[in-house]
């Protein structure tokens, strides 16, 4: 009875197989998932933000913007994002010029230059709390050898991490041996990418290594530098691991950035919903800077190909 | 007559002796045959550790234990400095996972005013858990209080709930480089004043970046509460005191103020340029090159410097006192253990706890401390040993500088549930003053002061 519907039934050769119409969900699937793995933390996160949940409490409530407020009228919150600015622009400014000048230092194709390429991958493969072990090791008064290259210039027991006056400047040091390398390599990805023919043009004219690189390399670099900025920035406002390895935010709060605060609120404190706004913030700030780099790099990839 | 007469006294005695000493023997043998070691033959438990010689003790006998009581141990070891953000947050969970972990007695406060941690009275007093020769009273009385609390915030451990059972402690004492004192041809100080004046003379004793004392400065609880708590106490200041139902921080009293001011003056007169970032790893292994002359921390951390080859100055350091406020007050200080204790949320109490009892057992006491470094021992038969004796020899003063101590040793800090919040602010504190970022020591003191108080400012004491 049911093979005679089948064998009466009209064939419709226009109709698209099941599992073609469902392909499009099989596409979006895996994105899918991972978006709902970060939705689900972030509006969690964002609920929290307005209860008392405590890793020392098994119940909580809902407190209204009571942690919101405690934080935009606290010092400790003000003095975080002072830090976080500081040590995001910084070590990104450093970065970019090290690599940068790197890069084309190293673009001429040599015996020399393809030994260094791979030498300076090397920080790359180390891990920041690692290299933070290296350096502490390294910056050690007693045991270091930077301390005992300073002694040769008659520098003694030169503070490092321990003083509020270099603490910073220790920690991007560690943070410019890491991370350089990233810059460097991206940026010398760009130069070889470059169109060869502007540059003979210019040099037919007698163009001076100054004016080439002021109107034509540098322009054309710039969409590959922005790339790395947008990376290194990011990276470096949300930094965690070299600072709690290098001083766990000391002395004092001297390197208390925003992160480091809410680890320390949420999980040393156990005060989850208190630290929650703090993560928030960051996440506007790191968003918004993504924002307007990523628009940005696509205006001058455009101008750099001509359009 | 009379010879006769006392003879079959003398007789009946001995044959009555004999007959309740193996009657005794024998009680105890079959007690110890009825102890069921496979009561909970099958079970899976789970045990976080922290990287620790206690820990490393413990896992080379894991597989006897396994073999004794047919129970399956996981565990994970986890450094130090992120361990207890690991424990907390699995606490948290209420998965019962882990059903133990290590913990040290001021973390106790913050779990077991969650409701996080089983109280471990049940089964010492529930003779059918309890291994026969287990003798709770050979443990060493402080160690065993330092782990037992009331919860009420305010009120002093060594009473209430036993949140722990103890690994291992630690007192505050000097370790010094006999070598150093010798060179410079200073003696050994035994109040405050000397030891300024002592560190000062010592400063650059090895070379240009050598110094006097070190003492832990980092960024994190660790730095109040060895040396400085002791002295803490020693001035007569107190962290809090309660006052209408409220804890009230009093780190700003006139005794902590001249205290602090000594500390500072004696980290910028007889310490390291680099204090800010030191902990007890740093002062211990600066002690064993030979950058440090002076060491002021826990006894069983220079300990591992002085062993034959394990340092540059191994069999230079010796042991004493911390030295004191003044020549007559009592050698107080401050009190760390390393204990196992269970989650009150595990569903394998009853196997987690014969995993407390095997590893905190006279026994295996021995074995972690003369086979597996393991110190303090908590257990007194251990400390009266000949093995241990001979195992510690070559620490000259060891033992001495311990037994100064032990007396007037217990947990100097004020017991509440917000106790890292309180100290980690505290060190920052300290750094910055010690940094000169405040005027005076007072003003820096008075702001930490408001830190505290407000860190505590939701205990209210009338509703326990």
């Amino acid at each position: 009875m049911f093979g005679n519907k089948k064998k009466n039934a009209e064939v419709d050769y226009n109709e698209i197989p099941a599992h073609i119409r469902r392909r499009p969900y099989y596409i979006i699937a895996p994105g899918l998932i991972i978006l709902i793995g970060i939705m689900i933390p972030f509006i969690t996160a964002i609920v929290l933000s307005f209860t008392s949940y405590s890793f020392r409490m098994p119940k909580f409530k809902f407190v209204g913007l009571k942690n919101w407020i405690k934080m935009f009228t606290s010092d400790d919150f003000w003095h975080a994002l002072v830090v976080t600015l500081k040590y995001g622009l910084g070590a990104t400014a450093v970065e970019m010029l090290l690599g940068t000048g790197v890069a084309l230092l190293l673009k001429k194709d040599t015996r020399y230059s393809r030994i260094l390429k791979v030498l300076f991958t090397f920080p790359l493969m180390v891990a920041p709390a690692i290299a933070v072990l290296i350096w502490q090791l390294m910056t050690s008064n007693t045991v270091g050898v930077l301390e005992k290259v300073l002694n040769i210039f008659g520098v003694y027991n030169f503070p490092w991490a321990a003083s509020h006056q270099t603490a910073l400047f220790t920690a991007l040091v560690i943070d410019a041996w890491v991370n350089t390398p990233f810059v460097l390599l991206l940026v010398l990805a760009g130069i070889q990418s470059l169109p060869k023919s502007p540059f003979e043009a210019a040099a037919v004219d007698g163009a001076s290594g100054w004016f080439t690189f002021k109107t034509l390399t540098f322009p054309m670099l710039k969409p590959f530098m922005y790339i790395a900025l947008l990376f290194r920035l990011m990276a470096a406002l949300q930094e965690f691991g070299i600072i709690y390895a290098l001083s766990k935010g000391g002395p004092g709060d001297t390197l208390m950035n925003i992160s480091l605060t809410a680890y320390i609120t949420g999980f040393t404190y156990q005060k989850l919903a208190t630290a929650l706004p703090y993560l928030l913030v960051l996440w506007f700030i790191v968003n918004k800077s993504a924002k307007f780099l990523v628009k940005r790099q696509r205006q001058l990839a455009k101008q750099a190909a001509g359009q | 007559m009379k010879k006769k007469w006392m003879k079959r006294m003398i007789s009946a005695s001995v044959t009555a002796a004999m007959l309740v000493g193996s009657m005794s023997a024998a009680m105890v043998a079959q007690a110890e045959e009825e102890f069921d070691w496979r009561a909970y033959e099958g079970t899976t438990i789970e045990i976080q550790m922290v990287q620790h010689t206690a820990s490393e003790a413990m896992v080379k006998k894991l597989e006897e234990f396994e073999e004794l009581t047919g129970i399956h141990v996981e565990y994970s070891i986890t450094p130090e400095s992120s361990y207890f953000d690991k424990v907390s947050t699995s606490l948290a969970s209420g998965s019962g996972s882990p059903d133990l972990f290590m913990s040290g007695a001021y973390q106790l406060w913050d779990y077991s005013a969650a409701g996080y941690v089983e109280d471990l009275s049940t089964y010492l007093n529930d003779p059918s858990m309890l291994m026969p020769d287990y003798d709770y009273d050979d443990f060493v009385q402080s160690a065993v209080d330092a782990l037992k609390w009331s919860g009420v915030p305010g009120e002093p451990v060594g009473s209430g709930a036993q949140l722990g059972l103890p690994l291992a402690f630690e007192v505050y004492v000097m370790a010094y480089n006999t070598r150093a004192f010798e060179q410079v041809g200073v003696e050994v100080p035994k109040t405050i004043d000397e030891l300024l004046e002592v560190s000062e003379k010592l400063q650059g004793w090895n070379g240009e970046n050598s110094y006097g004392v070190a003492v832990r400065g980092a960024r994190d609880w660790g730095t109040i509460h060895p040396a400085y708590m002791s002295w803490f106490a020693q001035f007569g200041a107190k962290d809090f005191v309660v006052e209408d139902d409220q804890l009230v921080s009093q780190v700003n009293s006139e005794e902590a103020v001249a205290m602090t001011e000594f500390f500072v003056d004696l980290v910028k007169r007889g310490g390291t340029p680099s204090w800010s970032k030191y902990t007890w790893y740093d002062c211990g292994v600066d002690l064993g090159t030979g950058n440090a002359a002076i060491c002021i921390d826990a006894d069983n951390n220079p300990v591992h410097q002085n062993w034959e080859g394990a340092s540059e100055e191994a069999g230079n350091i010796a042991f004493a006192p911390m030295p004191k406020v003044t020549a007559d007050c009592p050698q107080t200080s401050n009190y760390w253990t390393w204990s196992i204790a269970m989650n009150s949320a595990s569903k394998n109490k009853g196997a987690a706890w014969y995993y407390i009892m095997y590893f905190t057992s006279k026994d295996y006491a021995k074995f972690a401390t003369t086979e597996a470094n393991v110190l303090d021992p908590c257990r007194t038969s251990v400390w009266e040993s000949p093995e241990f004796e001979e195992l510690m020899a070559c620490q000259p003063g060891y033992i001495d500088a311990f037994n100064a101590t032990i007396d007037n040793t217990t947990i100097l800090f004020t017991p509440q549930p917000y106790f890292f919040e309180t100290t980690t602010e505290w060190a920052a504190t300290l750094q910055d003053i010690v940094a000169g970022e405040y005027d005076s020591v007072q003003e820096g003191l008075d702001t930490l002061k408001e830190t505290m108080d407000e860190a505590v400012s939701d205990i209210d004491l009338s509703l326990y």
